[in-house]
C-alpha cells in the first residue's frame, strides 16, 4: 500500500487546518488505498527553530521529515498568515532536504477567514513546491470561514473531491518511492584529472 | 593514542558578567592554555586560523612558533589550516619553518572554511572550494616530496623550477589530517594519500560523523594504506567538568545557553543527550568519550574543545587541570584495553623518520 504523508500546520487543537487536510486525507483514501501519516508541525514547533540554530534535527523532527521524504504522496495544508504560508509551514520545508520532494506528487491546501487569501495558494505555495520540484496537482484547495457551511457546484466537497482524484491518480501512476541512495564517492583520480589544466588550443 | 586540546580562538562576551577579553589578552589566554597542555601531561595543543572577528588566531605559525619555544614535549598543530585561501606556497613554507623550529612536534589539519565572504578577500571564490582544497593540496604535497617543483594549475600562477624553502625537517613532511564534518571528497582525498581523518564531533550527532569516517576507512583500504582498522582518525569532543556533576550543570549552563554555535537553540540536556557535548563529572566525561570507540572505531587522536563561549581563562585552566589529572590517565588506560596491536598510533617526526629510514618491505 501507498503511503500519504499530511503535514498541518495548523496551530489550535482543533484546527480548521488540521480539519481540512483530514478530510483530503479521507478523500484520497476513497480513492486509492493509502497509509495516512500525520504530521502536526504545532508539535514541532520548538525541534524546528531549533533545527535552525544547531544545523540538525532532533529525533523527533528526523522522523517527521522522514515521513515527508519517504512517502508517495503529500498533502500540505497552511493556514495563510499575512498575505501568505505561515512561517512555521515554510520553516518546516525550510529543513526539509532540498530534493526530498523531486518528482513527489503534492495537493496544496490553505484555511482563512475570508475568501479574498485564497490566490495565496497560487502566489505563495505553488512556487514552493514547484522550487522543491515537486508535482503539485492543478486544484488547489482553500477553505474560507464561509466555505464549511457551503453547498453547491464548487463548494467545498466538490473542491477537495476533484483535487483527491487528482492526487490519487498521480501516485497510482508513479512507482513507489525508493529510500534515498547511498551516498556514491567520486574517485580521487577522477577529482584531480577534472583540475589538470585543459590543454592550449 | 594522543589527547590534546583545540581550540577556534573565538572572544566571546562571559554571559555572567558581561566582560570581554580584549584580543591581546585572548591571544595570550591562548597560549597560557597550550602551555597548560603540556604541564598536565596532553599531547597535543591545535589551534584555529580565522580572519574574521570574533576570532583572533588569523596566524596559527607564529602562535605555534611561540608555543614551541616554550614548550618541551607538546605537539603543535591546527584546526585547521585553511587549504583553500592559503597558498599551498606559503604553507608549504610556513609549517617547514615551524618544524625545525619546534624540533618536528608538528603536524597540521587542512579544512576548507565553510564562510563565503572569506574567499574573495584571499582572491578566491567557495564556490570552487572543493577543487580549490583538491588542487591546493595535491601542490602542497608535491612541494615537501620534490626539491624541485614544476607545475601547473587552475587556481595559482604555474611553477617552473620552485623549491620551497626550507625544506622539511629530515626530509619527513608534516603529517596532515583532513578535517571534514560534512564532504565526502574529503574524506576519499584523505583515504587517496593515507593521510588521517579528523571529524571534529562536536556540535551534532555522532551519526553524522560515523558516516564520514566510516567511508574514510573503507577507502583508506581501497587505496592499499593498510586495513580500515589501521586509518588513522582523528575526533574532537566538547565537555565541562567539575568533581560534582550538578556543579559542572549549574555553571556551564549560562556559557551553553548563550554560545555563539548553538546557543538560544535547545537546552542543554537536549544537547547532551543528542551530541557528543558531555557536562559533568570526570567520571561521566571519562564513559562518554569511552563509548566515542564503539561508534568510530580504535582511533588515534582525541582533542577537546575547552576554551569558548567566554569561558574565563582561569576556569578554562581548571578544566585542563581536571583533564590532564583525571581523564586522560585513566582514558589512555582505558582505550588501550583490548586494541589491537595492528592498530598503529598516531603517526609522528619520529615515527614517520624511523619508517623513511627502514628498508622497503614488500607486502604479501
Amino acid at each position: 500500500m501507498r503511503t500519504l504523508a499530511v503535514v498541518s500546520a495548523g496551530l489550535t487543537v482543533p484546527s480548521s487546518t488540521r480539519l481540512l487536510a483530514d478530510r483530503l486525507a479521507a478523500a484520497v483514501g476513497g480513492q486509492t488505498p493509502v497509509t495516512v501519516e500525520i504530521v502536526e508541525l504545532r508539535d514541532l514547533a520548538g525541534d524546528i527553530a531549533n533545527n535552525f540554530v544547531t544545523g540538525f534535527a532532533s529525533p523527533r523532527l528526523a522522523a517527521a521529515l522522514s515521513t515527508v521524504a519517504d512517502a508517495d504522496g503529500l498533502i500540505a495544508v497552511t493556514p495563510i498568515f499575512t498575505a501568505s504560508y505561515s512561517g512555521l509551514f515554510k520553516s518546516f520545508f525550510d529543513v526539509l532536504d532540498q530534493e526530498a520532494l523531486t518528482g513527489r506528487p503534492v495537493l496544496i491546501a490553505a484555511t482563512g477567514g475570508t475568501a479574498r487569501h485564497s490566490l495565496a495558494l497560487e502566489h505563495a505555495l505553488r512556487p514552493l513546491f514547484t522550487y522543491l520540484r515537486a508535482v503539485v496537482v492543478p486544484t488547489a484547495v482553500y477553505a474560507a470561514s464561509e466555505d464549511w457551511a457551503s453547498s453547491g457546484s464548487d463548494d467545498l466537497a466538490h473542491r477537495i473531491a476533484r483535487a483527491a482524484g487528482e492526487l490519487a491518480e498521480l501516485m497510482e501512476g508513479r512507482p513507489p518511492t525508493q529510500p534515498p541512495a547511498e551516498e556514491t564517492v567520486i574517485p580521487f583520480e577522477q577529482q584531480l584529472a577534472a583540475l589538470r589544466p585543459r590543454p592550449k588550443e | 593514542m594522543q589527547f590534546g586540546i583545540f581550540t577556534v580562538g573565538d572572544v566571546t562576551t562571559d554571559p555572567t558578567d558581561g566582560t570581554t577579553a580584549t584580543e591581546y589578552e585572548r591571544i595570550k589566554a591562548m597560549v597560557t592554555i597550550a602551555l597548560k597542555a603540556e604541564e598536565v601531561g596532553l599531547d597535543v595543543f591545535a589551534t584555529g586560523e580565522h580572519h574574521n572577528p570574533p576570532f583572533v588566531p588569523s596566524s596559527p605559525t607564529t602562535m605555534l612558533g611561540y608555543v614551541a619555544a616554550r614548550t618541551e614535549r607538546l605537539i603543535l598543530s591546527t584546526s585547521t589550516t585553511l587549504i583553500t585561501t592559503n597558498d599551498p606556497v606559503k604553507i608549504a613554507e610556513d609549517f617547514a619553518m615551524l618544524q625545525h623550529l619546534a624540533d618536528g612536534r608538528v603536524d597540521l589539519m587542512t579544512g576548507r572554511g565553510n564562510m563565503g565572504p572569506v574567499y574573495p578577500w584571499f582572491g578566491q571564490d567557495i564556490r570552487q572550494g572543493i577543487p580549490l582544497a583538491i588542487e591546493n593540496y595535491a601542490l602542497l604535497h608535491d612541494l615537501w616530496r620534490k626539491d624541485v617543483v614544476d607545475w601547473e594549475g587552475r587556481f595559482r600562477t604555474p611553477l617552473q623550477g620552485f623549491t620551497s624553502t626550507p625544506r622539511p625537517l629530515d626530509g619527513v613532511p608534516p603529517f596532515v589530517w583532513h578535517g571534514s564534518i560534512r564532504s565526502p571528497e574529503i574524506a576519499e582525498q584523505a583515504a587517496y594519500y593515507g593521510d588521517g581523518f579528523f571529524a571534529n564531533n562536536i556540535f551534532w550527532p555522532k551519526e553524522h560523523y560515523m558516516r564520514l569516517i566510516g567511508l574514510y576507512r573503507q577507502r583508506y583500504a581501497h587505496y592499499g594504506h593498510g586495513t580500515p582498522e589501521q586509518a588513522i582518525v582523528g575526533l574532537g569532543g566538547q565537555v565541562f567538568m567539575r568533581p560534582r556533576s550538578q556543579d559542572a550543570v549549574n555553571e556551564f549552563r549560562p556559557y551553553f545557553d548563550n554560545a555563539p554555535v548553538y546557543g538560544h537553540g535547545p537546552s542543554l540536556e537536549e544537547f547532551m543527550e543528542q551530541t557528543p557535548l558531555t557536562v559533568g563529572s570526570p567520571q561521566q566525561v571519562i564513559d562518554r568519550t569511552l563509548t566515542f570507540r564503539e561508534s568510530f572505531g580504535d582511533y588515534q587522536r582525541q582533542l577537546f574543545l575547552m576554551d569558548h563561549a567566554g569561558l574565563p581563562l582561569k576556569t578554562v585552566l581548571e578544566q585542563l587541570d581536571l583533564l590532564g589529572e583525571e581523564v586522560v590517565p585513566v582514558l589512555r588506560k582505558e582505550f588501550a584495553v583490548g586494541r589491537p596491536e595492528s592498530v598503529p598510533d598516531a603517526p609522528t617526526h619520529q615515527s614517520l623518520l624511523a619508517a623513511s629510514r627502514a628498508p622497503a618491505v614488500s607486502v604479501e
